[in-house]
This record gives C-alpha cells, structure tokens and sequence, in this order.
C-alpha cells in the first residue's frame, strides 16, 4: 500500500542543495534495505533538465513539478505540490532536509496530511518490523531519542544537513522523470515573497561563534594569525585570542577569551598555541570540544582538551586548511 | 490589534550535566526558564504593543508549574494570560500539542500568533507551523523582524542560511521567531509588583472542542522508541606524531563529531 | 515568621540578577579602573524602575518595598560595589527622607523624577568638621524673606554631581544646638551652589564622591523639610534607612567575592589537586560562607521591620555592623584563596576588598553602630 523513499529535493535558485544528495544517498540505504525504491521529488521552475542528473545520485525516480508558482520557496505552494504527490502515490517515507526551507515545510505538510514527522534527525535505520527508525538529539543536544512513527504514513523526517553520506555519482545509472502538473488552490496562497536578500553575517561577538579558531602565543606573528583566518574561513569560524595575543596588538579585545575577556561555549574550540593558564580555562572549558596544538606536550591545555596534538601550529595549520577545503 | 504569544516552560539545557557514574541527565536544580525564542516573540509582540497599543495575550500548555511564565510575561507587559492544562494532553508528540494550542486559539480573536521557533528542550521547531495549518493559517518561520503597517499588512524578514528574505501578508498571520531578533526586556520592578495580581485563565479539555482523539498519547503518530544520553565526555587523548598524520587526527574527529 | 522569600520576590530576584549580570557585571571592571560613573547604568535602571523601588505608585514610584529594595542593592553590588551605592544613596538618602517627612507639594514636586530615575538624589551632612560628630554642622542657613541662604560646604557627598536632587542640613539657629539644624532640599544649579573636588577613593571608585559649596545660595522656603530644627532628627532617621542600603551593598560584596573564590578553588590546582580538596580551602570558605548566610538574614530582618512600620534603628545597626565587617573579612580571605592572581587586576577579588573597606566607615561607622546597639541595650 505504502511504500517507496521520498526524498524532497531542495534547490534554491535553480541550485540543488547538498542536502538533497545526502538524503538521497541515505535514501538509497534505506530503500535496499527495504527492497523499495527512491523517488525524488523535485519542484520548482524551469527545473525539469535536472531531474537526470539525481538518478545518477542516487534515485530511481523523479517526480518533477514545474511550476511559476514554485519557483521560489514559499510555504503554500510546495506544501499543497508536496500533498498531492502523497495523495496520488502514498510513499511510505519522506526524508526533507533540516534546512530554513525544510523546518518551515516539513511540519506545515505533517499537519495537513496527519502523520507523524521527526525532527532533525542525525540517524535512520529501518527497523524489525520496517518502520523507520529516526534518532535526533533532545535537549540541547544533551540526549538521544529514537522515534517511530508505526500507524501513520508518510513517515516524515527533517534529516539534518552534513551527517548522511551523498551516493557515489554513477552516470551510468537508469531511471524515471514524471512530470506531474499540481492543481493549485491559489486563493490560499496569502504570502508573497518580496525580495531575497544574500549577504555575509558580519559576527559582533565571539560568545555567538558555533566555532572559534584561538590564537596564543604560540601563535607569534601577523603572518601566523593570518593562517588561522584562513582556517576559520573554511569552517565558518570566528577567530579568538588569548590575553597574550591581545595584549601584544595582534587582535582585539573583544575577541579576547577568558578571565578578563569573554567566557566563550562554542561547539568546537581549538586552541591554537595556547599554555593553557587558569586565566585563559576560565573562559573556554565548556566548550563542546576542545581541540589543543602545542609544541609543548606538558602545556597545561593538555588537561582540558579533548584531543591533544603535540606539533607545531605553523605546520599543522595550513596543512589542516588545505585538507579541509577538499 | 490582538497578539497571542505562545510560550513554553523549559528546563534551562544550557546547564544541564551528564551523572558522571550513571550517565543520565542530573534534573534536580536545573531551573525552569521561560524560552529562550519564546520570550523574543513576547518581545516583538510587546514592541507592537509599544507602537500601536496592540492587546497582547500569552498562552502556554503545560503543567502547574508553567503559571511562572505566565507571571513573567505579565511582568514585562501582557495583558492576558491563559494557561493551558489537562491530563488529556499528556504524552503528546508535536501534533497532538499543535492540535491543542490550535483548539484554544480558535476561541480566541487574532490579527497575529507568535510562536518560538524551537523549544530548547524538544529542539523540533515544528508546533509553530502546525498550529498554523490546523489554523488554515499563512506562516512565516524564521522571523527576525516584523513590521506593522497599522492597518492589516505584516511585513516581516526571514532568516535564511544565506541572509534573509522580505515577505507580506495580511493579518491573520502565524509566525515563528527566532531569539536572534529583538533582545528582550527585563520585567520592570512594578510588573512584578503587579504580576501575582493579575487573574489567569485556566483552560481544560472543555474549552477548546477539539476532539479527544487528536490529543494526548492517542494523538500522537511519533512515539519515542528509546532515548539514551550521548556517552559521558572520555579524558581527552594526546596524539605526537608528524604534521600529516596530525591533520588526519584531527579531520577524523571533526567528522566524528559531525563538524564536517 | 517566614523566611522564605514571596513569589514576587523571587521574580524580582530572577530579574535582578539577570540584570546585574548582563547589564552591570561588564562594565565593573572598567569603572574601577577609570574611576567613571556609570551612567548608562543608571539609564537602564530607571527605565525599569530599579530607582524608586519603595516609592508608592502614586508618586510614580515602583510600588515595591524595602525587601525588595535591599535585594537590588545586594544584587547589584555582588558585580558591583559602585552601581550598588548609586542605588542605595539615592533611594535610602534622598527619595526616602522626601518621601517619609516631606509635605504634598514637595513629594509631587520632586518623587516622580527621582523615582523615575530621571534625576538622581544625594545627601549632604557630613561637613570637615562634622563626620560621627554630626551635630557640629557649621554650614548656615539664614531665612530671608521667601529664601533661606546657605553657606558653608560638605564632603564625601556620594552622587555628587550626577545628582539633581540634594538632602542638606543646616544650622538655623546655632543657640539650639542639634535642634537648631534643619533638612533643606536644594536642587543642582541653583546659583551660589557648586561641585567642589571629586575624590580619589582606595573603592568604589566609580561612584561620585564629591564636595559641595554653598556661597550665598538661595533657596526657596517651600524647600525646607518638616519645620525648623527638625533637620538632625530627620538625618537621623534617614541614616537608619540608608544602614540597611549599606549593609546590603556589605552583602553583596561578600556574596561577589566568594562567588568567585569558590570557582576559582574548583578549577586551581596544586600538588596535584584542587585547592578546594583541602581542608583548610573547606574551612575557611565555611566560615565565611555562614557570615555571609548570617549576614543575609539580619539585612532582611531590617528591612522587614522597616516595612512593617515598626522602628528599626537597632536592627539596621545590627546589620550594617555584622555586613560590613564580614565583606572586609570576606574578602580579604577571597584574596588569600586566590594566592597571587588574587593580588592582579585580572581577577576581581581585589576590587572587592577595596569596595568593602568603606562599608565600615560610611553612613555611620563601625564604632556608631555599637554605640546604637549598646545604647538600645543598656537604656
């Protein structure tokens, strides 16, 4: 009665989201498992030439809707597009990305159809007796919950963006493109969207950085400071300094952390050159993760990291750049 | 103008630990707070308020305690306060809660429905939005800023991973905030004053006619299966080695812990 | 006799130190370091009413009381002993005595803008002459006409200069000796009313601490508080208040330092191990910790018999002497738990014992308050 993977694939601007092959490649997973197929579900407008390229990702199918209508995202038209598909084929999944798009959509559709939708999801397995098994994190990320959603279909999940593994692209893969047309109801299209704006969130404050990149003495120089930038640009980090970098000029005080700084929780702090001097713990011990690089092995630091590297940050940095750039 | 603010009481997660022996959540003097989103929705309807003299009544379903955060939000300015309570909502995912929040607020008259974006506890951010289509109401998530034009038009800015988004409609409208937006004010020494003066409406299964099928346990699709606490924080490892094989540790453990 | 605090006032706790540590705790530092009243502090405060919590809302005040009031000077001067005393002088010192002896026109006159925080108040007595001899004002106020005029001076006025408001004592009639002083209110900028030099203090170097000089100011005779001679009785009674402000500036003070000092005996390691896994660390924080409990529960005790309308003199005193005593001894021990650091700027338990000293000097001494309680006692 129900069944197949349904992936919703997200594209902005024509562009298909990474998400979307993630989902697919996690999609792809399930559906063996389940001996089931994938079926992407595509909107948008002008949009139909990308259908083939997302076999090759993965999918066995594409449901594609081009659209006016759903050119850009808005809530009503992908939700009353997204419905009728489920109304026509009864899937028995559908995988959407946590995206803004995703988190506004997803649920919007779970309450028109009345099924049950799992949130951010970090893990999905098929369980003993098929039903999908979606794990996501709870409590400020402090607990795990595996949910199930056993009398209702779709089973929907908002999958978070970075953790599912895209498939290995393989042009060589056949599949379906159907084109559906969408019978809108416009009269209850009641929000217009009236310009999309991109711009580069300029970060006021190191205490908001999911990531920070933090300088010691270690560090040395402008030129050595420069290497961190560099290394904060490609995770989307801020850079921080300890009170010696501070006071020696190289960075500002409102980036200084600990004692007479700022007392930072960043999901990811690496401690770049730091000793690691009770002054400086008192403002990043909390951290989710700590990462430490110093050419001393009995730097006090050491204590507090989660991962300890004993090397040399003018090496390790730029290379560590380099490789995460891939 | 009328604004209905949903707000939750949660326990503050930010200060919740790890039992280093059994490895369960410590909840014993986590305090309750009201949320963090929440209260930045409170503040964009009191912000309203301030402009243009709107009416703004907060909701909140939870259990007796959660009448502090009704006492809050009279503090920093609401002028109604309506608490949302019974066994017949216990156990329900995020629909079922949807459908009792909707239940209520169709008794009530709106131009505008504030919600948080997420609670910091279930992190799901979808009730927001589904109160909204059980409302068949537009919504907007996402908001950073909204802007009245003192008749019946919203303006508001969506917060996008790129940057944002500028859209209208017409009241009624739902939306969801994000506490990125206005920061809120502090309770004033005389809402306070005042707060426990106040009257709060408490509301049951009987006020909101919604049937008992779409509610609690039995009106929940999702079920949690299980729930496990992440493992207690190891000692930290060291790693000596080459430059090269450093990078791999690191990287390794970067995607271990789904930064990349 | 309940000790718990009402639901209203644990509100207003949440609130208050949600507000200290947001708003005040930051600047701390920095207003030691360069000796500058903050003044957008005080901009916040009023706009949440934090300047006239025990004024009645008829008199645009917040319509709290003095519990409440004695929280936020406690609250506030746990980050800052210098946001603490802008505080309390300005509501204990100058919106009290308005509020509790001045007549209808003089409290519509003046209570809204103090109590709105739109102006801030001062309290002018002590003189180089007069300081625990109070009595020996020297600074006259002669009537002429609709006017008195003042002339004389006074030191170690607290807001002195960010004030709009002054409490002034005068001598009316010498021959009369402490009945022939009276409690003027004069406002800033009247002619022949100047801010003399600020002073360089050892704490709470933010807060303003200045003299002021009177040379043939006049005022006007609407402005005289109560009647002629009443002035020392009503210094008296507002030195009372102000105890209790004090006493829970002391308290916040002790409860900052050793807020910090048991994070810091946590996270400092010696021979091996936490410093607070010795049990001297164990000790000495216990005993100080139970002054400060103690502490606690005798400010309130006052504040509470002040609100119930009863006299407080006696309970003030109790107070402010066990408060102020404590935070020197808190701190001083805060200091010494911190070893050397805690000798450093970088961490404020130095700025802490230096705000603590005037808690035993100011609004009546040390030595006052002993003759207070052993006077109640012996009479």
């Amino acid at each position: 009665m129900f069944k197949d993977v349904y992936v919703f694939i997200e594209q902005r601007e024509g562009v298909i989201q990474n998400v979307a092959l993630e989902l697919l490649g996690k999609a792809r997973v399930l559906a063996d498992t389940l001996n089931e197929k994938v079926v992407g579900i595509l909107l948008g407008h002008n949009i139909t030439d990308k259908a083939q390229d997302l076999i090759a990702c993965g999918a066995d199918k594409i449901i594609c809707a081009d659209d006016e209508s759903l050119k850009d995202y808005v809530t009503e038209p992908y939700t009353q597009a997204i419905t009728q598909i489920i109304k026509e084929k009864n899937p028995s999944a559908i995988l959407i990305g946590a995206t803004t798009i995703g988190r506004d959509l997803g649920p919007r559709i779970s309450a028109r159809v009345s099924t049950g939708l799992t949130a951010d999801c970090t893990s999905l397995e098929v369980g003993e007796n098929r039903d999908l098994l979606m794990t996501r994190p709870a409590f400020g990320g402090n607990v795990m919950a595996t949910i199930v959603c056993q009398d209702h279909r779709p089973q929907m999940s908002t999958v978070r963006p970075g953790v599912m593994k895209a498939f290995e692209k393989d042009a060589s893969r056949t599949g379906e493109v159907e084109t559906i047309t969408i019978n809108f109801d416009k009269s209850k299209f009641r929000v217009r969207l009236v310009e999309t704006v991109k711009e580069t969130k300029d970060l006021v404050d190191i205490t908001e950085a999911n990531v920070l990149i933090s300088g010691g003495r270690g560090v040395g120089n402008q030129e050595g400071f420069d290497k961190l930038k560099d290394l904060a640009n490609v995770l989307d980090a801020e850079v921080s300094a300890s009170r010696a970098m501070v006071d020696s000029g190289l960075i500002n005080h409102d980036r200084q952390v600990g004692q007479t700084g700022k007392t930072v929780r960043p999901d990811l702090y690496f401690a770049m050159g730091i000793s690691g001097a009770i002054q400086h713990l008192a403002g990043m011990e909390e951290s989710e993760l700590i990462i430490a690089i110093n050419k001393d092995k009995d730097a006090p630091i050491f204590q507090t990291a989660d991962l300890g590297i004993v090397g040399d940050i003018k090496a390790i940095v730029p290379m560590l750049t380099e490789a995460l750039k891939k | 103008m009328k604004i209905i603010v949903c707000i939750k009481q949660v326990p503050d997660t930010t200060e919740i630990k790890l039992d280093p022996v059994t490895g369960t959540l410590i909840r014993d003097g986590v305090p309750s707070i009201m949320n963090p989103d929440d209260k930045c929705g409170l503040e964009m309807a009191l912000q309203l308020k301030d402009e243009f003299g709107a009416h703004v009544t907060v909701i909140t379903m939870g259990p007796p305690q959660a009448e502090l955060i009704l006492r809050e939000a009279y503090a920093l300015g609401a002028d109604r306060a309506i608490h949302l309570s019974d066994r017949k909502f216990a156990g329900a995912d995020t629909l079922a809660t949807s459908n009792a929040i909707a239940g209520a607020l169709r008794q009530l008259d709106f131009d505008l429905v504030i919600t948080g974006r997420q609670a910091i506890d279930g992190d799901t951010a979808q009730v927001g939005p589904q109160i909204a289509e059980h409302l068949d109401l537009p919504q907007v998530s996402y908001l950073e800023d909204i802007k009245f034009d003192g008749k019946n038009l919203f303006t508001m800015r969506r917060a996008t991973e790129e940057g944002y988004q500028v859209l209208e409609a017409e009241a009624p409208v739902v939306v969801t905030v994000l506490s990125s937006g206005s920061k809120p004010r502090y309770m004033s020494v005389n809402g306070i004053v005042t707060a426990y003066q106040k009257e709060v409406e408490t509301w049951n299964f009987d006020n909101i006619s919604v049937a008992e099928e779409k509610l609690g346990l039995k009106g929940s699709p999702t079920k949690v299966f299980k729930s496990f606490t992440k493992s207690v924080k190891p000692a930290g490892e060291i790693f000596e080695g080459d430059a090269k094989e450093a990078v791999e540790v690191i990287v390794n453990k970067l995607k271990e812990k789904f930064i990349i | 006799m309940d000790f718990n605090l009402s639901k209203e006032q644990e509100l207003f706790q949440q609130m208050i130190r949600d507000f200290a540590a947001n708003e005040v705790k930051p600047l701390a530092a920095e207003v030691d370091d360069q000796e500058r009243f903050p003044v957008e502090t005080v901009e916040k405060m009023a706009k949440l009413g934090i300047m006239g919590i025990p004024v009645p809302v008829e008199y645009g005040g917040a319509g709290g009381n003095n519990e409440m009031y004695a929280m936020a000077v406690e609250e506030l001067s746990r980050v800052c002993a210098t946001t603490g005393v802008i505080v309390s002088a300005h509501t204990s010192l100058c919106v009290a005595p308005i509020l509790e002896h001045g007549n209808e026109e003089q409290k519509q006159k003046f209570l809204p803008k103090l109590a709105s925080g739109e102006w801030v108040g001062a309290f002018g007595l002590t003189e180089p002459n007069a300081g625990t001899d109070a009595a020996g004002q020297q600074t006259t106020a002669v009537l002429d006409g609709d006017e008195y005029i003042l002339n004389g001076s006074k030191i170690f006025i607290t807001n002195a200069g960010y004030a709009h408001v002054y409490i002034v004592m005068a001598m009316t009639d010498k021959s009369k000796g402490t009945r022939g002083i009276s409690a003027f209110i004069v406002e800033a900028d009247t002619p022949g009313f100047t801010i003399g030099k600020k002073e360089k203090k050892l704490g709470i170097r933010g807060s303003a601490t200045c003299e002021l000089i009177f040379e043939d100011c006049r005022i006007p005779k609407a402005n005289l508080l109560k009647k002629e001679g009443t002035g020392f009785g009503i210094a008296m009674k507002t030195l009372d208040g102000g105890r209790i402000g004090i006493a829970a500036q002391a308290l916040g003070i002790a409860q900052g330092a050793m807020d910090e000092t048991v994070n810091y005996v946590k996270e400092r390691k010696q021979f091996g191990r936490s410093l607070s896994k010795f049990q001297n660390t164990q000790f000495e924080l216990a005993n100080m910790e139970n002054k400060v409990v103690a502490s606690r529960l005798l400010v309130r005790a006052a504040a509470c018999k002040k609100d119930s309308k009863k006299v407080y003199s006696t309970e003030a005193a109790h107070a402010k002497l066990f408060a102020a005593e404590t935070a020197m001894e808190v701190t001083t021990k805060a200091v010494q738990l911190h070893g050397g650091y805690g000798y450093t700027r970088e961490y404020p338990v130095e700025r802490m014992m230096r705000d603590a000293k005037i808690t035993e000097i100011y609004e009546g001494t040390s030595e006052v308050q002993r003759m207070v309680i052993a006077a109640n006692l012996l009479k």
